[in-house]
């Protein structure tokens, strides 16, 4: 089953490894990941879509969570969320099939990016399966070439962010005044 | 300006100011200017022979004090060769900080002479790692880097320096503060949650206390005698976690799993509440999951929320240092202590039933009067030692008999590989131990096997004069692999026997190391004597029945209750 994971990372050389790490090291298979700054440029939000043994979705998470450059990771599978994703579509047209391919483009909101005599390029966003369903009606014109974003996600519900406050440096400063975070029922 | 300094410097003035006092390395062309820092720094040096022995010594160090081992290796084959080490250190969360050398920035990538991609691959072998290409975010990383492998679940952090870094000048500043925003330490405990485990405590009628290394790791075991003494539960110790009580405390069954006594494997099986602190339901200790303790709701306390529900579900889980969450626990159950009545006669029952398990099926030595078997062996250890030594071993059929017979007073006395199963850990380890407590006696407890993986540091033990007894227990073969082609593969050996081992009175004599072999039971108590009253070093040969097999032994994917206990008894031919 297909897992969307949401996650707020430090942005670091080799964050990304980390987490892909997580995955792989269990044989998983990457369905699609985005990743791009959020408004503060040190951290990176990122959407993972991955095909995870439900009964180790809980596990993967709380893998991920213990890294220390993720500051929260989230399933958003099963949670109030929306996803979103882009593809780029060129469509080979010739000029009986042109008018038919715009007509289609327009019904799934999709823009014209380039046109040229042979073909266009046709800029669709949406749900995924909206997306799957463009993609399968424009193959029905001939050859296409697609490239796909991969899922953004964001929850509909905000969670806190717990973030660690800064220690002081040095083994004895550090025994004075180890952070004593208390938990929350797991 | 005064303080304009080379990043190696930088580097050890931040070791210093971690209260660093050893390090154990291997030099290299990259880290060339460490060691010209290192020239006239009083923070000592130790040449180990081999990078992943720098490593194994770094963790014996930190395991044996609770402290940082520190290593430090050179860039390509110095770095890989410290993997092995990294990950033991990291499956058995011991805190070990690795420095390792890299090729100049700009040559990162180039197939550079000795360069590997050292952050690629100790990203998996470490709890975190770093590359520093920039000499301004060095001292920051340093302190970082002690942080994480000490705090919360200890583990191995790996620190790779490029050299321009280590040879660039700049002005430095102590960092006054980490900030680490999303390392996540969860220590207290949720405050419901322990008292609902105080209630389970008392609501059952057979308790049994599962404690391992997270015990060892927080400095909890007071605490767990404690509870132990408080509720008056029996008690099973993990390999790891062997002498958080003390051997001979009356609650102490043994160690449970694959080689675990009867009696604690029973207990594991009828219980009705596990309380399990800071353990990970190894695989070696569940035998087979499903199967595994039926009965019984558990109470897991541990310090990594990942451990939890991860091989066996919580019924209460309680994420917290240890050495927080007892405490609370403690007042709970003392306010409480009335009820201990309630299931007073159940108990009662419980403990009956244990103690005639113990009697059914002891741990019980096997002696004989032709050859020395390696539990005679380890009882002789035990019984010399009187749970004081610091003892360590590789991993096989010789560290399942040392955990089943050798007792120890405290934690922090008895370092394995115990979830990497490395061999060739015990000699460094010890040489590790020694450095930490140069007044303590440190025995390698080895199998021939593991003992030729650390031949090499025999010089390091000669060259420090440390006085580290080797005691290989030496069946001729690679022992557990051997009992597994006995009992699983029809007795086919294959690639199990290990002839050539070396003369030890000429290979300890090449060192400058007194050397002997034993063969006769009648000898060994003299042999083992001589080697514990030698001042310095000492390689003692111990040659031990060949075939003899480690028991009770759960086989693989057999539940906890369906324990081998002994060899099949030979059946006598009818005349």
């Amino acid at each position: 089953m297909l897992q969307v994971i949401s996650l707020l990372v430090e942005n670091k050389p080799g964050a990304l490894m980390r987490i892909t790490g997580v995955l792989s090291a269990r044989g998983y298979n990457i369905e699609s990941l985005t990743v791009a700054r959020t408004l503060d440029p040190t951290l990176s939000r990122m959407t993972i879509v991955v095909d995870v043994d439900p009964t180790l979705r809980r596990q993967v998470i709380k893998q991920m969570n213990r890294l220390i450059n993720v500051l929260q990771a989230s399933d958003l599978t099963e949670e109030r969320a929306v996803a979103r994703e882009m593809v780029l579509l060129r469509v080979r047209a010739p000029l009986e099939s042109r008018t038919a391919i715009l007509k289609e483009a327009e019904i799934f909101s999709a823009r014209v990016v380039d046109s040229s005599v042979e073909g266009f390029v046709l800029e669709a966003s949406g749900d995924p399966e909206k997306l799957d369903e463009f993609i399968d009606v424009m193959r029905a014109y001939g050859e296409i070439e697609v490239t796909r974003s991969g899922i953004v996600a964001v929850s509909l519900e905000s969670r806190r962010l717990r973030l660690s406050p800064p220690v002081p440096t040095g083994r004895a400063e550090r025994e004075e005044s180890a952070p004593r975070l208390s938990d929350v029922a797991s | 300006m005064p303080n304009l300094m080379s990043g190696a410097r930088m580097l050890v003035e931040c070791l210093v100011r971690e209260g660093v006092d050893c390090i154990f390395g291997y030099p290299g062309g990259v880290t060339l200017p460490v060691y010209d820092v290192l020239y006239d720094h009083p923070i000592r040096h130790v040449l180990i022979r081999h990078e992943e022995n720098a490593a194994f010594a770094a963790s014996g160090y930190a395991r044996s004090t609770g402290r940082v081992g520190v290593c430090c290796a050179t860039s390509g084959p110095g770095a890989t060769n410290l993997v092995t080490g990294l990950v033991d250190a990291l499956m058995d969360s011991v805190p070990v900080v690795a420095i390792t050398g890299q090729v100049s920035t700009k040559a990162i990538g180039s197939d550079a002479f000795q360069e590997a991609d050292t952050f690629g691959i100790t990203r998996s072998c470490t709890k975190h790692n770093y590359l520093v290409k920039n000499l301004k975010d060095l001292p920051a990383v340093v302190h970082e880097a002690f942080y994480i492998a000490s705090t919360g679940r200890p583990g191995p952090v790996l620190i790779d320096l490029p050299k321009d870094v280590l040879q660039g000048q700049a002005h430095y500043n102590p960092v006054s503060a980490i900030h680490l925003p999303g390392y996540k330490l969860v220590t207290e405990g949720h405050t419901g949650q322990i008292r609902r485990a105080a209630q389970m405590i008392w609501e059952s009628e057979r308790p049994l206390v599962y404690a391992g290394g997270g015990i060892v790791s927080s400095g909890a075991h007071e605490e767990l005698r404690e509870l132990v003494e408080l509720v008056d539960a029996p008690a099973v110790l993990t390999l790891m976690g062997l002498g958080c009580l003390p051997g001979d405390h009356p609650n102490f069954i043994s160690m449970p799993g694959m080689h675990g006594s009867y009696a604690a494997n029973m207990s594991m099986t009828h219980a009705d509440l596990l309380i399990a602190l800071g353990v990970r339901f190894d695989d070696r200790v569940t035998g087979r999951l499903s199967a595994f303790a039926p009965h019984a709701r558990v109470i897991h306390v541990d310090i990594d929320p990942v451990e939890i529900g991860k091989n066996r579900a919580a019924d209460l889980p309680i994420v917290g240092d240890a050495k927080r969450v007892l405490p609370k626990l403690l007042r709970l159950l003392r306010d409480t202590a009335s009820e201990r009545e309630r299931k007073a006669e159940a108990r009662r029952a419980w403990w009956r039933q244990i103690r005639a398990w113990q009697q059914e099926h002891p741990l019980q030595p096997v002696f004989s009067d032709h050859e020395i078997k390696p539990q005679h062996l380890m009882v002789e250890i035990d019984r010399l030692t009187r749970g004081e030594a610091i003892i360590t071993a590789d991993v096989g059929q010789h560290q399942m008999w040392a955990a089943q017979f050798i007792r120890f007073k405290r934690p922090r006395q008895w370092l394995c590989s115990g979830g990497l199963g490395a061999m060739g850990f015990g000699v460094p380890a010890a040489i590790g131990a020694q450095f930490a407590w140069p007044d303590k006696l440190v025995i390698a407890v080895v199998g021939d096997g593991g003992f030729q993986m650390s031949v090499p540091e025999l010089a390091t033990i000669a060259a420090n004069r440390l006085p580290v007894k080797i005691i290989i227990c030496n069946n001729g073969y690679l022992g557990m692999v051997r009992q597994w082609q006995n009992l699983f593969y029809n007795n086919r050996l294959c690639a199990v026997a290990m002839e050539g081992f070396p003369d030890v009175e000429k290979l300890g004599a090449a060192y400058g190391i007194p050397g002997r072999i034993v063969e006769r039971p009648e000898h060994l108590t003299g042999a083992l004597e001589e080697a514990l009253r030698e001042p310095g070093p000492y390689l003692l040969d111990v040659r031990v029945s060949p075939e003899e097999n480690v028991y009770p032994m759960v086989p693989a994917g057999a539940a906890l209750n369906e324990m081998v206990l002994g060899p099949p008894r030979p059946v006598p031919v009818p005349k």
